[in-house]
C-alpha cells in the first residue's frame, strides 16, 4: 500500500481553440497576432492529464498534486479561474513564454528545474503527469525531456489509462498504432506519464474546491519568479497556420440530404 | 457554504464594485480592515459568479464618457487597455435608403426626397447626411472607445490579483435563496443533467451559497434579477417593456480606410428608421458597427443580423468597411426603460447595480459607466455598513447605497431622461422629437404618456400593403415546412438586395458565430431556455423568437413549437422580450434560466 503520491502536473496555457489564429514575425521570432488578447484555456493535453491526477489522488489517501505551469502570469490567472474550481491542487507558476513557437529543450529545462525546487517533493513517490502532445506546442517531445532531465527512466507516452495493482505497481494502456494498445507494467514511481485524452469526463465545477484552491492559487502567483526562456538557438524559416478552405454559399432551396452530396462532393474534389 | 458577500454576474457594475472593495478590506499595514463576520480574523470573504466560460466574453463595444471609472483610477492612462481610445471625432449621420426597401414613413420618405433634391446644399454624399453638430446630451467627446470585453478583462485581472476576493466564470447561478422578504444567498445550476435537467452520471446538485449579502449585476436578464422581481415585486407602475437588441461586429479594417482611432459615428435612418447604428474606432485598425434593433420597431418579422449586412452595405459606411475582416461578432438585449425599469435598489440582504437596477441613461444612450458608478457606490455602502458592524437590511442599504445614488449625477441624469423615449411607441419621428426636446430643456418637457406597447401587427398589418395575404400565407407556410426563418422571404420580396457574400466580412449567419468568437455549450447543463405552454407556440403566428434569435439557435420545430440548439446560443436575451403570446413581450411563454456557455471572444 502506498501512502499517497506526489504527482505533478506540467501543463500551460493555449489560446482558446474557438479564436482564429494568426502567425506574425516579431524582432524575436514567430509568435501569434493580440495573443495577449485571446482567451486562453488550459491546454487540453495537460488537462487531461490534471484530471486524471486528480483521480488517482481521490482513491489514494494522503496523495499532493502540483500543477507546474510555465506562461504569462496575467493569462494563467486567468485561466486558474475556470481550472481551480474543478480539482484540488497547488500551484507552482512561472511567468514566461507559454507561445507555441518556444524550443522543448529549453520549456523542458525550465519545468525540470522548476519541479526539483518543489519543497518537500518526494521522489520516492513522484509521478510526472503531462500531456503528450499539447496544442501549441505540438513536437511531442517536452515531457520526454522532462523526464530525462529528472533522470526517471519509466515513462509512459500516450498514456490512456493507469491502474493501480493490488501490489502497487501501474498497468498502463499507452496508444499504439492501429487504435489498439500496448499494456506495460510498471513498479511504481517514479515513474512519468504524458497523457493522451484519458478517459475521464470533464469535472464538475465545485465552489468548495475553488474556495481551497484561491486561497494558494494567488499568492502563489504573485510570488511567481519572471523567467525568460532561452530560445535554444531554434530559428523558424516561416509560420502559417493549417491549410483551410471556406467557400460559403447562400442555399435556401435544398433539401439536408442534397445538402449533404454536395459537401462530399465538394470535399472530393 | 456561506459567505459575507455573493455576487453574481461579472460586468461594468461588479467591476466598480469589487475594484473598489477589494481595496478596502485590508489596512496598508496588510491587518483586516473589514472583518468577516463568517470567518472571524479573516477580511470579508466575497466570491463572483459569472455564467459566460470567461469574463471578458459576450459583451460589446461601446462609447463612454468615463466619467465614474476614471475617477475610480486616478493617474491611470486608460488609453492603455486593449483597444480603448480617447474619442477625437464625434459625428451624427443621417443615412438615407439608397435600397428604397425600407419601411419609411411618409416624413422619412419626405425628407429623403428634399435631402437628394437639394443635397448640394445641405452637403449630402454618399446618400448621407453629417448633421452639423451633435446634440450635448449625446456627445461622448471627452469620453472612451473601449471594448467592453477587454475592459472586463482588464478589470478582473486587477480584481483577481489581489487576492482578495474570488471571481469564478463558468457558473451558472439559478436563482436566489428568497426566505420571506429576504434575499438570503443563491443556489447554483445543476450539474450533470440531460438537455430537459434530469441527473445523468456525475450528476451535481447546485449548490446553495449563503451570504449576508448577495450583490446582483446579473444585467436585464439575469435570473436572478429576474426571480427578485417576480417574487419580491418591482415598484408601483415601474416594469421593463422597452427593449433592444444590439448587434455588433468587429472588423479588421484595409490598411488605407482612413479612420482614425477614437472616431465615434452614430447613425440614424437605415436600415429602418426605427434602427440606430454606430461605428466606432479602436487602435491597431479595428472598429466596432453595430446596430440597434428595438421593441418599437413593430415589424412582424423584425430581425438583427441580415440588417446589420444591410446597415454596413450603405455607402456611407461601406467607402470604409469594404475590404475588412470579421474578428468577433456578438449581440446583446439592451434594456432600453432606464429609470422606468428601476426594480427596488436595496432589500433584506441584496442590492441591486448595473443595467438590471435601470441604470442607463436612455437619453444619452449611456449605460456602461453609470453601471460601473452604481457598483462603486454600493462598495463605499459596504465599506460603511461593515466597518459600523451595521447588517444589510433594507434600511441600512437604503441608507447608504440607495442614498448615494439618489445624490449622484447617475440619478440626476436619470430623471432628466426618465420620459424622454416616451414618444417611440407612437413612432420614430415624435421619438427622435420628444428625446431632442427632452435633451435640450434638461428633461423638463418631454412627451407626456408613457403609453403601453401595442400589440404587433399581424403579418398581414405589417406587410399586407406590399404582398398579398395568398403570397405571405404560402410564404409562411413554406418556412414552416423548411424550419427557416420568415424575415429572409418578406426582405427579398420586399425589395432588399442580395447580400453579396465575401467570405472575409459579409458572410452567413452561421459563419459569423464560428468566424465572430465561436459559440460553445459545455456539456452537463439543462436548455436555459425552454417553452413553458407548447400549444401557445403552435398557435403563434409571427414566432418572432425565431426570426430575432441572435444565433439562429431557435428554430421552427414540428406542429409550430420552436426548438432550441444551446450550442448556438450566445445568451441575448431576444427571445425573453420578443416572445407574443402574451401580447406585451414582459412575460411572455419563454422560460428563460441561466445557463452556462456563449459566445468566446474577448474583442467584443
Amino acid at each position: 500500500m502506498t501512502n499517497g503520491y506526489h504527482i505533478v502536473v506540467c501543463g500551460s496555457i493555449v489560446p482558446d481553440p474557438l479564436q482564429t489564429l494568426e502567425p506574425i514575425q516579431t524582432p524575436t521570432g514567430p509568435a501569434l497576432k493580440n495573443e495577449m488578447m485571446l482567451p486562453a484555456v488550459l491546454d487540453p493535453w495537460a488537462a487531461h492529464a490534471l484530471y486524471e491526477a486528480a483521480n488517482l489522488a481521490s482513491k489514494a489517501a494522503g496523495t499532493k498534486v502540483w500543477l507546474v505551469s510555465v506562461g504569462p502570469k496575467a493569462k494563467l490567472q486567468q485561466v486558474m479561474m475556470t481550472i481551480a474550481q474543478r480539482v484540488s491542487f497547488e500551484l507552482v507558476p512561472v511567468d514566461s513564454s507559454a507561445s507555441g513557437f518556444a524550443d522543448a529543450h529549453s520549456t523542458a529545462a525550465l519545468l525540470a528545474e522548476t519541479i526539483q525546487g518543489i519543497a518537500g517533493l518526494d521522489r520516492s513517490r513522484l509521478l510526472v503527469f503531462g500531456g503528450w502532445e499539447s496544442a501549441s506546442r505540438g513536437a511531442g517531445a517536452t515531457m520526454q525531456l522532462v523526464g530525462e532531465r529528472l533522470e526517471i527512466l519509466d515513462q509512459f507516452q500516450g498514456v490512456d489509462q493507469l491502474s493501480v495493482q493490488a501490489d502497487g505497481s501501474f498497468e498502463v494502456l499507452e496508444r499504439i498504432e492501429g487504435g489498439r494498445h500496448q499494456v506495460s507494467v510498471c513498479q511504481g514511481p517514479p515513474a512519468l506519464f504524458g497523457w493522451a485524452t484519458g478517459n475521464l469526463p470533464e469535472p464538475r465545477n465545485n465552489p468548495q474546491v475553488g474556495m481551497a484552491n484561491m486561497r494558494t492559487v494567488m499568492p502563489a502567483l504573485q510570488r511567481a519568479k519572471s523567467v525568460p526562456l532561452a530560445d535554444g538557438g531554434l530559428h523558424f524559416l516561416s509560420a502559417s497556420p493549417p491549410k483551410q478552405q471556406r467557400q460559403t454559399r447562400v442555399v435556401k432551396d435544398l433539401s439536408a440530404e442534397q445538402i449533404a452530396q454536395e459537401i462530399a462532393e465538394w470535399i472530393g474534389k | 457554504m456561506t459567505v459575507d458577500i455573493a455576487c453574481v454576474g461579472f460586468g461594468p457594475a461588479m467591476g466598480g464594485f469589487l475594484t473598489m472593495l477589494s481595496r478596502c478590506l485590508l489596512n496598508a499595514d496588510g491587518s483586516v480592515r473589514l472583518e468577516s463576520a463568517m470567518s472571524p480574523g479573516l477580511p470579508l470573504q466575497v466570491i463572483c459568479y459569472e455564467r459566460g466560460d470567461g469574463l471578458g466574453f459576450g459583451v460589446s463595444g461601446a462609447v463612454t464618457r468615463a466619467r465614474g471609472i476614471r475617477s475610480s483610477f486616478p493617474g491611470v492612462d486608460l488609453t492603455e487597455i486593449p483597444m480603448a481610445a480617447a474619442v477625437k471625432k464625434e459625428k451624427l449621420v443621417y443615412l438615407l435608403d439608397p435600397t428604397r426597401a425600407s419601411r419609411r414613413s411618409l416624413a422619412f420618405k419626405a425628407a429623403d426626397r428634399v435631402l437628394r433634391s437639394f443635397g448640394f446644399l445641405f452637403g449630402l454624399k454618399h446618400d448621407a447626411f453629417e448633421l452639423p453638430y451633435t446634440p450635448l446630451f449625446m456627445k461622448k467627446h471627452d469620453g472612451l472607445v473601449l471594448s467592453l470585453g477587454q475592459f472586463n478583462q482588464w478589470v478582473s485581472d486587477q480584481v483577481a490579483a489581489s487576492g482578495m476576493v474570488q471571481i469564478w466564470p463558468g457558473m451558472p447561478v439559478a436563482g436566489p435563496l428568497i426566505e420571506g422578504d429576504a434575499v438570503a444567498g443563491v443556489r447554483l445550476a445543476d450539474q450533470g443533467t440531460d438537455l430537459q435537467g434530469h441527473p445523468q452520471t456525475g450528476f451535481t446538485p447546485g449548490m446553495d451559497l449563503r451570504a449576508a449579502l448577495t450583490v446582483v449585476g446579473d444585467g436585464p436578464v439575469g435570473a436572478v434579477g429576474r426571480k427578485i422581481d417576480a417574487q419580491l415585486g418591482m415598484p408601483p407602475e415601474h416594469g421593463s417593456r422597452e427593449w433592444a437588441l444590439g448587434m455588433k461586429m468587429v472588423v479588421e479594417l484595409r490598411d488605407d480606410s482612413g479612420l482614425e482611432p477614437g472616431t465615434v459615428l452614430h447613425t440614424i435612418g437605415f436600415p429602418e428608421p426605427e434602427i440606430f447604428g454606430f461605428l466606432y474606432v479602436h487602435p491597431d485598425r479595428l472598429a466596432s458597427v453595430g446596430i440597434f434593433v428595438p421593441s418599437w420597431f413593430r415589424s412582424p418579422v423584425r430581425t438583427a443580423y441580415r440588417y446589420l449586412q444591410h446597415f454596413m452595405l450603405h455607402p456611407y459606411l461601406w467607402r470604409y468597411l469594404e475590404g475588412g475582416t470579421l474578428k468577433s461578432w456578438g449581440a446583446k438585449s439592451l434594456q432600453e426603460s432606464g429609470r422606468h425599469g428601476e426594480p427596488f435598489l436595496a432589500g433584506n440582504g441584496y442590492a441591486r447595480i448595473g443595467e438590471g437596477s435601470g441604470s442607463t441613461n436612455v437619453l444619452a444612450g449611456s449605460g456602461v459607466d453609470e453601471a460601473w458608478t452604481t457598483g462603486v457606490q454600493l462598495a463605499e455602502a459596504v465599506i460603511e455598513l461593515a466597518e459600523q458592524k451595521r447588517a444589510f437590511t433594507r434600511e441600512n442599504l437604503e441608507g447608504s447605497y440607495v442614498r448615494r445614488r439618489r445624490e449622484s449625477w447617475v440619478d440626476r441624469e436619470s430623471k432628466i431622461a426618465v420620459d424622454s423615449r416616451n414618444g417611440f411607441q407612437q413612432g420614430v419621428v415624435t421619438g427622435m422629437i420628444g428625446m431632442a426636446v427632452a435633451g435640450l430643456t434638461g428633461g423638463r418637457v418631454t412627451p407626456a404618456a408613457r403609453p403601453a406597447p401595442s400589440h404587433l401587427p399581424t403579418l398581414e398589418e405589417g406587410y399586407g400593403s406590399r404582398i398579398s395575404p395568398a403570397e405571405l400565407k404560402q410564404m409562411q407556410e413554406e418556412c414552416a415546412a423548411k424550419g427557416t426563418p420568415l424575415h429572409d422571404r418578406i426582405m427579398d420580396r420586399c425589395g432588399w438586395p442580395q447580400i453579396p457574400m465575401d467570405g472575409k466580412l459579409l458572410i452567413s449567419h452561421q459563419d459569423a458565430l464560428l468566424m465572430g468568437g465561436g459559440v460553445q455549450a459545455a456539456p452537463g447543463y439543462a436548455n436555459h431556455v425552454s417553452f413553458r405552454r407548447p400549444e401557445l407556440c403552435g398557435a403563434c403566428e409571427t414566432k418572432l423568437c425565431v426570426e430575432m434569435c441572435s444565433g439562429q439557435a431557435i428554430t421552427r420545430g414540428e406542429e409550430g413549437v420552436p426548438t432550441f440548439d444551446r450550442e448556438k446560443c450566445v445568451y441575448c436575451g431576444a427571445c425573453l422580450w420578443n416572445c407574443a403570446a402574451d401580447g406585451d413581450g414582459a412575460q411572455g411563454n419563454i422560460e428563460f434560466k441561466a445557463g452556462a456557455g456563449g459566445l468566446h471572444s474577448a474583442l467584443n
